[in-house]
């Protein structure tokens, strides 16, 4: 396995693949990480950045197998990504 | 008012439903019964309970039972509470499904595979239908249907909902009788809620991996469409052209139906007028019954329209769009863009706004939402706006050919919206909930053609609810506000116009005393009181009073002069400002307290509007009072 770099989504290039390793909670939305788990934002899944909104880039706009979710800022700050090797 | 019971049908099985929101399950629910559906409530809570019946091709008479959207059967929203109550048999006046049909997006296996293994769960026979397979298939997703049943250990067939014969697979199917029997199944009978999510996941994507499918499948077409719609500058600038088409369909296309309409109303009550003897038998059927009906049914045309195009958007996958897009501007007043779709239909008429605020999950912004959907301008405020302007404002050109009358018409209406977003930032300022951030995550769903027959099921649907609650609510309250208006009648002698005498005359009077500061007179005050079951009725209200013998369309054609005669602008200015908030129509409060299960909402919601609404008339009042 190669070392990889985690990435907070947010931060994101937009148009490259990743893989999420782990949504977290937060303190300011305390459902958030539930929610976004029964959507299909799960470790191990493909997810790739597909636009920001501007200005400010929120919310955003990411591709998660085969549905795309609008995503705000403080929502995608939970989910922790590295770069997906295999699929690119 | 029976609406909220749930009918019982004895014979044949239960079969439910099941899948994600925009997994096509309701259009094939729609191919399944065709047209023998009944739309009714379920017992208790305010969501729509939709039944139909199918004979199979054997002739098996089967019941189905289309379920509320849902991605997991860990309920979020009151829609998804129903599906996890019927399925376990919890739903009051509900039986257990004999079956489970549940409907798996080919588009989106991932997601819709999670509901399937809680669905397994269940211990209630289950098969698959992979709903949307050519869409799938357009877009490069090849699921193998045999690989996927070897997987699950279930049935699993390929439907395709919006084409006709796309059920036939599935119909088939349904006379197989071993989809019916308890299959041994090692995961039934796990409680759902204390399943492991990760178990589930890897799971999904053992099974994904196995059929060849776990890597991203981008959406080309939908990516490149949504390079200009969802473009900082170009979207925007698409979606006030969209909504600017709306509106302008709603105001000019439906003035030809809605002239059937009333010319049809008055040769009803011409007729009826020509039948019966005068007495106060024909007053209740003329003046009560068909002018009350008349009255409101007259809107269909333009709720008609409007939920026309919301049901061409919400098809096309452009809805959701459109909210991304407000919300930043929502956000900013402490709501999210899922806001946006049931404050557009408030246009329309309150009602089915307040009805749609079910698909906000977050409780706040669905109380928040439910008390400012008054505030947008409903069709059933135009003719009031329409006759008073016509009255009082002249009719030139101010600037680039602007018409002064078409600027004020369109100031009420940014009044309504900017009030709105008051209301909603002071609630944001006011309470703790209302500074957290708000939760978005919203589905952007393929780009698709609307299918012509789920329109206009649609549509049908609701012009039947919308007739439904003539029928009952306000047919009622216009029967009830006859009888005020009439008795008791004037005394032997009396010099004033009969209306004066009766119980409306009364209240009127009493409350022209609060409404004196405002600019309102005894008259307006009287037509106040009827206005309540209907806005519009004011104009009719008016008419009686300033003893007019025409009603309906004739009485706003020739009410405009009198009122110019007998009112001063600043009393018509303070009507229009009244109008822009007052809670004036109690089928709208009537539907806030049953969406909001209490009387709390709405006795917050007619405090609020009554003070808004005597403050801003007040300040326009007194302001023009002193400028003119």
């Amino acid at each position: 396995m190669v070392f990889r770099i985690m990435a907070l989504l947010h931060s994101a290039l937009a148009g490259q693949p990743y893989r999420i390793v782990a949504v977290h909670h937060s303190a300011q939305m305390p459902e958030c990480a539930r929610q976004l788990n029964e959507l299909g934002f799960m470790p191990g899944e493909p997810i790739v950045l597909l636009r920001r909104t501007m200005p400010g880039s929120d919310p955003l706009v990411v591709r998660i197998g085969a549905s795309t979710f609008a995503l705000r800022a403080a929502e995608a700050a939970c989910i922790d990504i590295v770069p997906d090797t295999e699929n690119e | 008012m029976n609406e909220s019971r749930v009918y019982l049908h004895p014979t044949g099985p239960l079969v439910a439903l099941v899948g994600n929101p925009n997994c096509g399950k309701t259009a094939l629910f729609n191919r399944l019964t065709g047209s023998q559906q009944k739309v009714a409530n379920y017992a208790g809570v305010t969501v729509e309970r939709k039944e139909g019946r199918l004979t199979t091709p054997a002739g098996k008479k089967i019941r189905i039972l289309d379920l509320p959207g849902t991605y997991s059967l860990y309920p979020r929203s009151l829609d998804e509470r129903v599906t996890c109550d019927v399925l376990a048999g919890n739903a009051l006046g509900e039986k257990r499904p004999d079956l489970i049909i549940c409907v798996v997006d080919a588009t989106n296996l991932r997601r819709s595979l999670r509901l399937v293994l809680a669905v397994q769960r269940l211990n209630i026979p289950f098969v698959i239908a992979l709903n949307m397979s050519d869409d799938a298939r357009r877009r490069g997703i090849h699921v193998d249907v045999s690989a996927l049943s070897r997987e699950l250990g279930v049935s699993v067939v390929s439907t395709i909902a919006i084409e006709s014969h796309g059920d036939a697979a599935l119909r088939h199917l349904l006379d197989e009788p071993h989809i019916w029997l308890h299959g041994t199944n090692p995961l039934a009978g796990t409680d759902t809620e204390q399943a492991d999510i990760q178990l589930d996941h890897d799971r999904v994507q053992q099974i994904l991996k196995n059929i060849g499918l776990d890597h991203i499948t981008p959406d080309l077409k939908s990516e490149r469409i949504d390079r200009v719609l969802l473009h900082p500058v170009a979207g925007p600038i698409f979606l006030i052209a969209l909504l600017f088409l709306i509106f302008q369909a709603m105001f000019s296309w439906a003035v030809v139906p809605m002239e059937w309409i009333k010319d049809a109303t008055s040769a009803m009550s011409e007729f009826v007028t020509q039948l019966l003897p005068d007495n106060w038998f024909r007053s209740l059927i003329v003046d009560g019954v068909i002018a009350g009906a008349g009255a409101v049914i007259v809107f269909l045309p333009q709720i008609l329209i409007l939920f026309g195009f919301i049901l061409v958007l919400e098809e096309s996958g452009y809805l959701p769009r459109a909210a991304y897009l407000l919300d930043r501007l929502m956000g900013a007043v402490g709501l999210s863009g899922r806001s946006f779709i049931p404050l557009l239909s408030s246009f329309a008429c309150a009602i089915p706004g307040i009805i749609a605020t079910r698909t906000i999950p977050n409780a706040r912004d669905r109380m928040v939402t439910m008390l400012i959907a008054p505030l947008m301008t409903c069709s059933a405020r135009l003719p009031v706006y329409a006759l008073l302007i016509a009255a009082f404002i002249p009719q030139r050109t101010v600037w680039a050919g602007l018409e002064l009358q078409g600027v004020v018409m369109f100031v009420l209406y940014l009044a309504g919206i900017l009030g709105a977003m008051c209301v909603a930032w002071i609630l944001k300022r006011l309470t703790a909930t209302g500074r957290q951030v708000r939760p978005l995550m919203m589905e952007l769903p393929t780009y698709r053609w609307p299918q012509l027959r789920n329109v206009l099921v649609g549509l049908l649907q609701r012009a039947k609810l919308f007739l439904r609650r003539v029928g009952g609510v306000v047919m009622f309250l216009t029967i009830l506000l006859w009888f005020l208006a009439s008795f008791p009648g004037a005394p032997e002698g009396a010099t004033g116009v009969a209306i004066e005498y009766s119980f409306a005359g009364m209240i009127g009077k009493a409350l022209a005393v609060v409404l004196e500061p405002i600019g309102f007179n005894w008259q307006i005050s009287i037509a106040l009181v009827p206005g309540m079951a209907a806005r519009e009725v004011v104009i009719s209200a008016l008419g009686t009073v300033y003893a007019l013998s025409a009603t309906g369309p004739a009485a706003a054609e020739t009410l405009g002069p009198v009122l110019a005669q007998h009112w001063s602008l600043p009393t018509a200015l303070s009507l229009l400002a009244w109008f822009v908030f007052a809670p004036q129509c109690l089928s709208t409060l009537a539907t806030i307290k049953r969406e909001s299960g209490g009387w709390r909402t709405p006795l917050i919601s007619v405090t609020y509007l009554f003070v808004l609404a005597y403050f801003a008339s007040f300040i326009t009042y007194q302001c023009a009072r002193a400028l003119l």
